[in-house]
C-alpha cells in the first residue's frame, strides 16, 4: 500500500493550498443556509403555543451553545492528535479553536440572558445548562491564558494540550455535577425544548441554523488555521510561492 | 550511577520524605495556608452576619470554597523551587517513573496542606455555628474531596510551572475543574449538618478522587516535562 | 411589517439576541481575515529581508 498520499495529506503546504480551495465553498454555503434559516424561522415558523414569539431566539442560542461545545471537542481532538501522534498541524488546528469558541460560549450566554428575562422573569437563573456553560467559558479563558504565558510556541501548544484534554474529561464530569446539583435546588427549567415531538415548520429553521452554523466555524477554522500555518512554517521554502 | 537499582517504591517513599522532612524546616509555608483559611472563614461574620442560624445555612459554602483557595495558594510552591534547583530535572532522568513521582509529590501536599485544613475545619465550623454531632461528616468529606484538590492542584502546578508569575493563572486554570468537587463536598457538608446520611455525596467525591487518582499524575507528569524545557 | 418586527411583544429580548449572535459572526470573520493578512505580511516581511541579506 502507497502511504504517499496520507503524507501530503499532513504537510503543511498542501493543507495549505485545500484550505484555501475550500474556505469559499463552505462559507456561501452557510450563508445560503443561514439566510434560508433566518427567513423560515422568523417568518413562516409558526408562534409557539407557550411562548408565542419568543421562542425565536432558540434559533440562535441552540446554535451557539452547540458551536461552543462542539468546538472545545474539535480543539481537545486536535490538541490530541498534536500531542500524541507528535502532528503539528494538530496544535494549529487546536490553536485556531479556541478563540472562535471562547466567542461563541459568550453568545450563547447573552442569548440564553435574553431568552430567561421574559420566561423566567430574570436574568439569569442558575439553571444548568447556563452554569455549566459559565464553566465552559471558564475553561476557555484558562486555555487562552496558558497559551498566552508562554513565550515559545512549542511549549504553548503542547502544556495548552495536556489543559483540553484534562478540560474534556473534566466537561461530562461538571455537567453531571451540575445537574446533580441542580436537581437537590429546584431551579426551573424553561429553557428544555423537551417537548415529544417539534413541528416540522419550527425544526426545519433550527436544523438548518446548526448546519449552517457548523459549516461557518469549518469556514472561520480554515482561514485561521492557514494563518496558523504561516506562522509555525516562517522558514519554509514552499511560502515563497505560495504568496508569489 | 549505582549498581543498584533503587525500586520505584523506594524512590516514592523517599520523595514522600524528603517533601515532609522539608516543610517541616520551613514551618511558615505549612502555617499560611492554615492561618489564611481562618482569615477568609471568619470575614463571614464581620461581612454578612453575626447570626448563627444565618451562618450555619452558608457554612458548607463558606467551608468548602475557604479549603479551596487556601490549597490553590499552597500549589505555587509545589514544583517551583524543585524547577529552580533542578531536583525536578534529576526525577525525570533519575530512570524512575515519573508518573509515580508525582503521585509522591502530590501525596506529600495532600499531607501538607489538604489534611492539616481537614483538621482545622471544625474549629471554623463551630464559630459558623455548626453543631458537634456534624463534625466526623465534615472531616471525612473534606479528607477526601481535598485528595481530588491535590491532584487538580498538581495538574495546574505543573502547566503553569514555565510560565511567570503564573500564579493567577493557576488559580484560574484550577478552579473550574474543581466544580465538581465544590458541589459534592459542599452538599455533603450539608446533609452533615442537618444531620441526615450523606452516603451519597460522599460515594461521588469518593469516585472523583479514584478517577484523579488514575489521571491526574500522567497529566501532571507530562505537564512538569514539557514545563522543564 | 412593524408587526414583524414586534415579534408579538418580544422585540427587546429577541432582536438584542440576533444583533448579538451576528455581531459575533461578524467579529470572528473579520478575526481570522486579519490573521490571515497578518501572517502573510509577516512571510513577505520575512522573504523580502532573506532576498536582501547577501548584500
Amino acid at each position: 500500500m502507497n502511504w504517499a498520499w496520507f503524507h501530503r495529506l499532513g504537510s503543511p503546504p498542501h493543507i495549505y493550498r485545500i484550505a484555501g480551495t475550500l474556505t469559499p465553498w463552505f462559507a456561501w454555503l452557510a450563508g445560503l443556509l443561514i439566510i434560508v434559516a433566518l427567513y423560515s424561522g422568523l417568518v413562516l415558523a409558526p408562534p409557539d403555543y407557550q411562548q408565542g414569539d419568543g421562542f425565536r431566539i432558540l434559533y440562535v442560542h441552540a446554535p451557539s451553545a452547540w458551536l461552543a461545545v462542539m468546538i472545545y471537542g474539535v480543539m481537545a481532538s486536535a490538541a490530541a492528535i498534536g500531542l500524541i501522534w507528535r502532528m503539528k498541524i494538530g496544535h494549529a488546528v487546536a490553536a485556531s479553536c479556541a478563540g472562535v469558541g471562547a466567542w461563541f460560549t459568550v453568545v450563547s450566554l447573552v442569548t440564553g440572558m435574553l431568552w430567561g428575562k421574559p420566561m423566567w422573569g430574570t436574568y439569569w437563573v442558575w439553571d444548568p445548562r447556563l452554569t455549566a456553560q459559565l464553566i465552559l467559558l471558564f475553561l476557555y479563558l484558562g486555555y487562552l491564558g496558558l497559551r498566552a504565558g508562554f513565550d515559545d510556541l512549542s511549549r504553548a501548544d503542547r502544556a495548552s494540550a495536556v489543559l483540553a484534554i484534562v478540560g474534556f474529561i473534566n466537561i461530562p464530569v461538571i455537567r453531571y455535577s451540575v445537574e446533580w446539583w441542580n436537581s437537590i435546588h429546584q431551579a426551573p427549567s424553561v429553557m428544555k425544548m423537551a417537548r415529544p415531538s417539534m413541528p416540522i415548520d419550527m425544526l426545519a429553521p433550527l436544523l438548518m441554523m446548526l448546519l449552517g452554523f457548523t459549516l461557518y466555524f469549518a469556514a472561520v477554522l480554515l482561514v485561521r488555521l492557514r494563518a496558523e500555518i504561516l506562522r509555525r512554517e516562517r522558514t519554509a521554502s514552499w511560502i515563497r510561492e505560495v504568496l508569489r | 550511577m549505582s549498581a543498584q537499582r533503587t525500586s520505584t517504591m523506594t524512590a516514592v517513599w523517599l520523595v514522600l520524605q524528603r517533601d515532609l522532612r522539608l516543610a517541616t524546616r520551613r514551618p511558615a509555608q505549612l502555617i499560611q495556608p492554615l492561618a489564611f483559611f481562618a482569615v477568609v472563614t471568619l470575614l463571614f461574620p464581620l461581612g454578612y452576619t453575626p447570626e448563627l442560624s444565618k451562618l450555619r445555612a452558608v457554612a458548607p459554602g463558606v467551608l468548602w470554597v475557604g479549603a479551596l483557595l487556601a490549597s490553590m495558594l499552597a500549589l505555587e510552591s509545589l514544583f517551583r523551587e524543585d524547577a529552580g534547583d533542578g531536583t525536578l530535572e534529576q526525577f525525570v532522568v533519575s530512570g524512575q517513573p515519573l508518573v509515580a513521582l508525582m503521585g509522591a509529590k502530590t501525596a506529600a501536599h495532600w499531607l501538607l496542606t489538604g489534611l492539616p485544613l481537614t483538621l482545622m475545619a471544625p474549629v471554623l465550623a463551630i464559630a459558623l455555628g455548626v453543631s458537634v454531632a456534624a463534625m466526623p461528616g465534615i472531616l471525612l468529606s473534606l479528607a477526601i474531596g481535598t485528595v481530588s484538590l491535590s491532584l487538580l492542584g498538581a495538574v495546574g502546578a505543573g502547566l503553569t510551572l514555565g510560565v511567570r508569575r503564573g500564579g493567577v493563572l493557576l488559580a484560574l486554570l484550577t478552579l473550574p475543574l474543581a466544580v465538581p468537587v465544590l458541589i459534592f463536598g459542599a452538599k455533603a457538608t450539608e446533609l452533615a449538618i442537618a444531620g441526615e446520611s450523606l452516603t451519597g455525596p460522599l460515594y461521588l467525591l469518593g469516585a472523583l478522587a479514584v478517577l484523579g487518582v488514575t489521571l491526574a499524575p500522567i497529566a501532571a507528569a507530562a505537564a512538569v516535562r514539557i514545563g522543564l524545557e | 411589517m412593524s408587526e414583524f418586527f414586534a415579534m408579538g411583544g418580544y422585540a427587546i429580548f429577541l432582536w438584542p439576541a440576533y444583533l448579538a449572535t451576528f455581531l459575533a459572526i461578524g467579529v470572528n470573520i473579520v478575526l481570522a481575515r486579519r490573521a490571515h493578512e497578518d501572517a502573510k505580511q509577516e512571510a513577505r516581511r520575512r522573504i523580502a529581508i532573506e532576498d536582501e541579506g547577501p548584500l
